[in-house]
């Protein structure tokens, strides 16, 4: 074979890009029928991670979801590099997830409402919070103080960026302000915990939910279970950390599941507001 | 007894000369003060060199060093007697890595919080190496409340590895003790002035630092992650940790520039665990600096400038920008 025909050669589909192992049942499970089904196991119904934009498509009105701030990028503010250059990696996310940051913001309507919706991304970089991230949900809760309007912010991060230093821990002081404020004005904040929510941004706004929703076997805490174990140097408890744990614990106010996720927020701010 | 620290040997070496000299100069036989002059003059030099010019790596280390002034050290050269420590978060516990209490600097009475670590082995395990549990957050918040109401103006000193990460901690709601005081602490209708001591731990740390001012000791140091934790991490590989706390910039130098704090406090040559008195010394003259003004302003345009304050910390652009660039 020549190498023209190695250049022009159809790339073979990985076995990686059809099919998925369930986590829990490790189930093989085809991508395209997961997500006719929502991302849930259709053996076990475990709530696998759920793609960004299939994520606002289950929040949201049909075709209402409009993005604020999608042009906002990171900087490289401590010219940071550890194994590779900060700005390369985040060149690599961007090209994975086709989208610039780790949270994609916006005003859509819910089941008729207008409310602003800040959904994370944990593909991109695990969904670590950077200046970025913070700027974009600060903005749409002030967005929602000043028009009324409910907010309401998917979490999926492992905490905030390392490689942007100390300005992503001022991101879990800057959005915590920014709830308070909503707080003054009685707008609604629904926080809806997925798997996983862990350190600051566990530690910040996703904690501060005038409703604080999980999905079912989302891992959530402040410290990450390794180093825990090696701080403790003990083995963790079955299902600590897990969303069942956390509501027996009283840190949050109910374990919904996906397929009644959005009737269930449109009820809370029905309920909570007229 | 101070600690060893690599980069002091060779000056720990030529006191130990001076000593030697000195000691053979009392027996009166023979006159040593000139090479006892030269020795010191050398010992000076080498010490203003060794301190000017530490390694980030290095300066987590006297940092964290076990005489540093804690809290109490600072709250017993600042208030003398007129103290009292108030205890407990009135829902758990009392987390001994937290403490807080009513005192008076000078003729200003205050609040005070601040991380506690302990000067010995003993004593570190009954403050948790100043790691808190969320009963301390709670505490501090609690602490807080009662400042408010009485018109205290709150000091808090932040010196913490960071929050503790261990069962009963994520039990009680880590996060939500830390997320709590994030927020509630931008809304404290009295001055909060912050000084970072030792070592600010990421959120652990600014779970009690969300003020007014923010002002940080010169060989303290502030960060996302600790050194150790960001090379496990994103080097893979714990002999990095050098290589990681230079590229965290997490020294008071770093944030200043950043913008992050407002000032850096500085200290006697080779550390504030040196001379605990010096340092808290130049705290309180950072309080009659700063506090008249902030005492001074009408509540909502404290808060006002508190939630400007942290509203514009971060740094980013558009795609448009880019492009025009």
């Amino acid at each position: 074979m020549g190498w023209f025909d190695k250049l022009t050669r159809p790339r073979r589909d990985t076995p990686s890009d059809l099919w998925k192992k369930c986590p829990a049942c490790n189930e093989t499970l085809l991508i395209k029928d997961l997500a006719k089904n929502l991302f849930l196991c259709s053996k076990c119904d475990h709530h696998l991670r759920m793609p960004l934009w299939d994520r606002i498509a289950l929040l949201t009105d049909d075709n209402s979801f409009v993005e604020i701030d999608h042009d906002m990028k990171s900087v490289d503010p401590l010219n940071f590099v550890d194994s590779k250059p900060y700005p390369e990696r985040m060149a690599e996310a961007i090209k994975k997830t086709d989208v610039n940051e780790a949270v994609a913001t916006g005003r859509a309507t819910l089941s008729g409402r207008k409310v602003f919706l800040g959904v994370m991304n944990f593909d991109f970089m695990g969904g670590s919070m950077g200046s970025v991230v913070g700027e974009k949900l600060t903005t749409i809760l002030e967005l929602g103080a000043q028009e009324k309007a409910p907010v309401i912010i998917v979490s999926a991060s492992g905490g905030a960026r390392m490689q942007e230093g100390i300005f992503s821990l001022m991101q879990m002081a800057k959005t915590s302000a920014a709830i308070k404020r909503l707080n003054q004005v009685a707008v609604p904040f629904i926080s809806i915990m997925t798997d996983p929510t862990t350190g600051g941004v566990s530690a910040s706004f996703a904690s501060l939910g005038d409703v604080n929703i999980a999905e079912p076997g989302a891992l959530i805490g402040f410290a990450g279970p390794r180093v825990i174990e090696q701080t403790i140097r003990q083995k963790l408890p079955e299902g600590f950390q897990r969303s069942k744990f956390l509501l027996e614990h009283g840190m949050l106010d109910c374990v919904i599941h996906r397929r009644v996720m959005k009737n269930t927020v449109a009820r809370i701010l029905r309920l909570l507001v007229a | 007894m101070a600690k060893d620290f690599e980069f002091e040997k060779s000056i720990i070496e030529l006191e130990a000369r001076i000593k030697e000299l000195q000691a053979i100069s009392e027996t009166g036989k023979v006159d040593l003060s000139r090479e006892i002059r030269a020795i010191t003059e050398k010992v000076d030099a080498l010490k203003n060199d060794v301190y000017g010019n530490l390694e980030p790596w290095q300066i987590t280390q006297v940092a964290r060093h076990i005489n540093r002034p804690s809290t109490l050290d600072l709250i017993k050269h600042l208030c003398g007697e007129e103290f009292v420590e108030l205890h407990g978060d009135r829902l758990f516990g009392d987390d001994p890595a937290i403490v807080s209490g009513i005192g008076r600097i000078g003729d200003q009475r205050v609040m005070i919080i601040g991380h506690q670590k302990g000067h010995d082995t003993e004593e570190n395990i009954y403050r948790n190496f100043g790691m808190p549990h969320p009963e301390g957050y709670r505490k501090a918040l609690r602490m807080m409340r009662t400042a408010e109401r009485f018109g205290l103006p709150i000091i808090a000193f932040i010196d913490t590895p960071g929050a503790f990460p261990g069962i009963g901690a994520e039990e009680r709601g880590q996060s939500d003790a830390i997320a709590r005081n994030l927020a509630e602490m931008s809304g404290i209708r009295v001055p909060i002035l912050c000084f970072v001591t030792g070592e600010g731990g990421s959120g652990g740390a600014l779970a009690i630092g969300v003020g007014d001012r923010v002002f940080m000791f010169e060989f303290s140091v502030y960060s996302v992650i600790s050194a150790e934790g960001c090379a496990a991490i994103l080097w893979n590989d714990p002999a990095k940790t050098k290589e990681a706390a230079t590229a965290l910039k997490l020294r008071a130098s770093n944030l200043l520039e950043a913008g992050i704090i407002d000032g850096i406090l500085p200290e006697p040559i080779g550390g504030a665990h040196r001379n605990h008195q010096m340092a808290a010394d130049e705290i309180k003259k950072q309080i009659e600096k700063h506090l008249p003004s902030l005492l001074a302003m009408n509540a909502d345009k404290l808060l006002d400038e508190r939630y400007k304050k942290f509203r514009g910390m971060g740094r980013f652009t558009r795609e448009e920008e880019l492009e025009h660039a």
